[in-house]
């Protein structure tokens, strides 16, 4: 019982501080290329786009700043096991990624405090470092995990690893793909989400300058991430293939061994009868996609010990989701950008307008799906093959006393993080700009 | 002991002496902010907010590096202090949570009412309890009251940390970084009468000082017998403790006499001192009496990778550091009077 509120809560914080990590890795950028705008054009709805950008910037990332400082020692305090043994080999890209954060959180404090100090090309260069330190911090972070699904670098005895080898243990194999996974994921969700909280005031108020300039400013970078990421999740896809092939096999509720294997859509796997039923299936699919040869054989569950099983159903839910979620990002945004090309510029349509505010919520929604995948599809191992998350947990008792602490502070934290990001909205609707900001405007 | 252990541990030392001087003044401004009082009650907090707004975020990293050292270098300490003090850093992580984000929703949200009066109550009683329970962390570490075998820890989950000796380190933490905040404080303004008002804050903290720490040397002969001996046994921690009593007879007269500038230079230097006595009293063991730096050492692969990575991380951080601090001790230009650039710097009522 322990075990699971030890994961509940583990999964319940890194979930809440996904959404925060991303945005404080996306909304710098978007801010940097508004201020670039502002700069270029000298339009003043710009200049306030940049302003409430590093405003929800700064909400953001204070948010995701503490909920990491809470990861940091969560690490110990729910896997002492696994830190204690193994913090050693991963030591190097946590000790890189406070390195980043440092820089992150230095520049954002420039960036944020010295528009008025500091000559406006610095003051630039510093919103530029706070967006290249939040990607490299994302990056380091996402090492750590890569390794904990393949672990490299070392030699494991049970007196703990031996031969360490720390670089090699932060390069892990198939480090490049779940990065380029991982960072693209952050870019998407947040750009979708902002592109959605705009096309809700333009659905309202139709043709409300300040929001067309700031979906303008959401969309190519939406559109970007949302078309290269199904090329990434494809090669982290057959790099899991090799590697993970019980997660392949959980996230395609494949339980037989075979060449040639369908691709399944949808289905709900059943561990007891073995099959996945309801599922539309591809034929040779999935040993195309994840062998590049139609007639290549896929391992399926069968052909793993019970209990090195991940969670099927759920792994399989989630790798559903996420690539459906996708999947419907990619056709909004081909959609989009044809339609850019046909008119040469941004469509303001209410039809396109109302595809944006739907899937707005889709890319956080398939960012936390992925992030499923990936963590219960290596159960029951905390380092694969390696540590087994229930050796990993720590000795003391009533761990259900911390989790639903955590549970109640992190809803009450989501919804006062809605709250404020909603009053920060609301001041930008037409007729209702606060007296302070257009004062302010230069 | 190796050029490299001594070399991350001083690292270990240095970020928790900046973590203590930034990110202690950091709460102590919480503190005053939650006793703030007489006719320029507003003032006071205004001053608070305006001198912590651009840098609380980084006075907080310095506990993220201190704990990446930890547990890259001394894995098996963090493993053991994680299991031991588990109650208190929950509860601190709490007090963290609430603070950091009280503070920025109080900050950043866009009109002064309600609701931003009650974070600003979240944001002070936080920054009471944080210090304290940081404080009982490190008494239950020095008092020899964690017992460990292995990776086990046999002396359960509780009794360490809430002795006597570790609460009075939890107060001693929590006067201190009142002290130092009510000092630093003093300079961030001109205004005769706010600088008097902390300058009232500072001596009254700086007693609060003395006769906290006076209660931590009493009870450490029975609660913490072996820093009881390194406090006055080895000749390089008289010499420290001299060092942190000269600093502290300083920064008092200094602040008698007015001088507040060179004032927060030796508040900051007995807090440092404090800081680095606490670590030369212990040593060689991080978590006494067993637990030592050489035994929770990682490999030195591993060492030598950190190090690299902390000389490179030092060479970016500090330069931006220096940069971030210089921005904001620089006067206000004219055409940013306090109120007129947008919330981000409005005094907070």
């Amino acid at each position: 019982m322990d075990l699971l509120y030890a994961r509940a809560q583990m999964g319940l914080s890194l979930a809440f501080h996904i959404i925060f990590a991303a945005a404080g890795i996306a909304l710098p950028l978007l801010m940097v290329l508004s201020d670039v705008k502002a700069r270029r054009t000298g339009d003043a709805d710009y200049v306030q786009l940049s302003k409430k950008l590093a405003k929800g910037t700064a909400i953001l990332f204070a948010v995701g700043a503490v909920s990491g400082t809470v990861l940091s020692f969560e690490l110990g305090l729910l896997w002492p096991e696994f830190m204690g043994t193994y913090g050693e080999v991963i030591g190097l890209p946590f000790a890189l990624e406070g390195t980043a954060f440092f820089t992150e959180a230095v520049f954002l404090g420039i960036y944020l405090y010295g528009r008025e100090r500091i000559p406006a090309g610095l003051h630039l260069f510093s919103g530029v470092m706070v967006a290249l330190s939040g990607a490299a911090s994302a990056f380091f972070v996402t090492l750590v995990n890569a390794f904990m699904n393949h672990p490299a670098g070392f030699t494991p005895t049970p007196g703990g690893p031996v031969n360490v080898d720390p670089v090699a243990a932060m390069f892990s194999p198939g480090w490049a793909y779940q990065v380029l996974h991982t960072l693209l994921a952050c870019y998407q969700a947040s750009a979708f989400a902002m592109a959605g909280i705009h096309a809700f005031v333009l659905l309202r108020h139709p043709g409300a300058a300040f929001h067309r300039k700031a979906l303008s400013v959401a969309l190519p970078l939406a559109c970007v991430s949302a078309l290269l990421q199904p090329f990434a999740g494809d090669l982290e896809a057959e790099h899991i293939a090799h590697a993970q092939p019980v997660k392949l096999a959980a996230a395609e509720g494949l339980f037989e061994t075979q060449r040639g294997a369908p691709l399944s859509v949808g289905g709900l796997p059943d561990v007891e009868t073995r099959t996945t039923p309801y599922a539309l299936e591809i034929p040779k699919g999935l040993s195309m996609l994840a062998f590049r040869d139609p007639d290549a054989e896929v391992k399926g569950l069968n052909d793993f010990p019970r209990d090195e099983w991940p969670p099927v159903l759920k792994v399989h839910l989630a790798f559903q989701v996420m690539v459906g979620t996708g999947g419907l990002m990619a056709l909004l945004s081909v959609v989009t950008l044809f339609l850019r090309w046909r008119h040469k510029a941004w469509p303001e349509g209410r039809r396109v307008l109302w595809g944006w505010l739907l899937c707005g919520p889709l890319g956080v929604v398939a960012m936390e799906a992925g992030w499923l995948v990936t963590e219960w599809g290596r159960q029951p191992w905390i380092i694969r093959g390696v540590m087994r998350t229930a050796d990993a947990v720590t000795p003391v008792a009533n761990l259900g006393v911390p989790f639903w602490t955590f549970t109640l502070v992190y809803l009450f934290l989501g919804a006062m993080v809605v709250f404020l990001l909603v009053r920060q909205v609301s001041g930008t609707l037409p007729g209702r700009a606060p007296p302070s900001e257009v004062a302010h405007v230069h | 002991m190796s050029t490299e252990l001594w070399l991350l541990g001083g690292a270990l030392v240095g970020s928790f002496v900046l973590y203590a001087l930034f990110g202690g003044a950091d709460f102590g401004g919480g503190v005053w902010d939650l006793l703030a009082s007489g006719p320029r009650k507003a003032e006071q907090r205004a001053l608070i907010a305006r001198a912590l707004g651009p840098v609380w975020e980084v006075n907080h990293v310095w506990l993220i590096i201190g704990v990446v050292i930890l547990f890259g270098v001394f894995p098996r300490a963090f493993a053991v202090l994680s299991v031991a003090l588990h109650v208190p850093l929950t509860l601190l992580l709490l007090g963290i949570i609430f603070r950091g984000t009280a503070f920025t929703f109080r900050t950043y949200d866009a009109r002064g009412d309600r609701v931003q009066r009650r974070w600003g109550l979240v944001f002070s009683v936080a920054s009471v309890l944080a210090p304290v329970l940081l404080g009982m962390c490190v008494g239950a570490v020095v008092s020899g009251d964690i017992h460990v075998r292995g990776l086990k820890v046999e002396s359960g989950f509780i009794s360490a940390w809430l002795s006597p000796f570790a609460l009075a380190v939890g107060v001693l933490a929590l006067c201190l970084f009142a002290f130092l905040a009510a000092v630093y404080l003093t300079a961030e303004t001109s205004e005769p009468a706010l600088q008097e008002d902390f300058r009232r804050r500072a001596l009254g903290a700086g007693v609060a000082v003395f006769l906290a720490a006076l209660g931590v040397l009493v009870l450490a002969r029975g609660g913490a017998p072996r820093v009881w001996s390194g406090l006055t046994g080895s000749p390089f921690a008289l010499a420290l403790h001299g060092a942190t009593a000269v600093a502290a007879v300083l920064a008092f007269g200094l602040l008698l006499t007015r001088h507040f500038w060179p004032a927060r230079v030796a508040a900051a230097a007995q807090v440092g001192l404090i800081v680095a006595g606490w670590a030369a009293s212990q040593y060689p063991y991080l978590v006494v009496p067993d637990v030592t730096l050489q035994g929770a050492a990682a490999n030195v692969a591993t060492q030598r990778a950190l190090l690299v990575a902390l000389a490179v991380g030092g060479a970016l951080i500090f330069p931006s550091l220096v940069f971030l601090l210089r921005v904001f001790q620089s006067p206000r230009p004219p055409f940013s009077t306090p109120g007129a650039s947008g919330s981000a710097s409005r005094p907070v009522q």
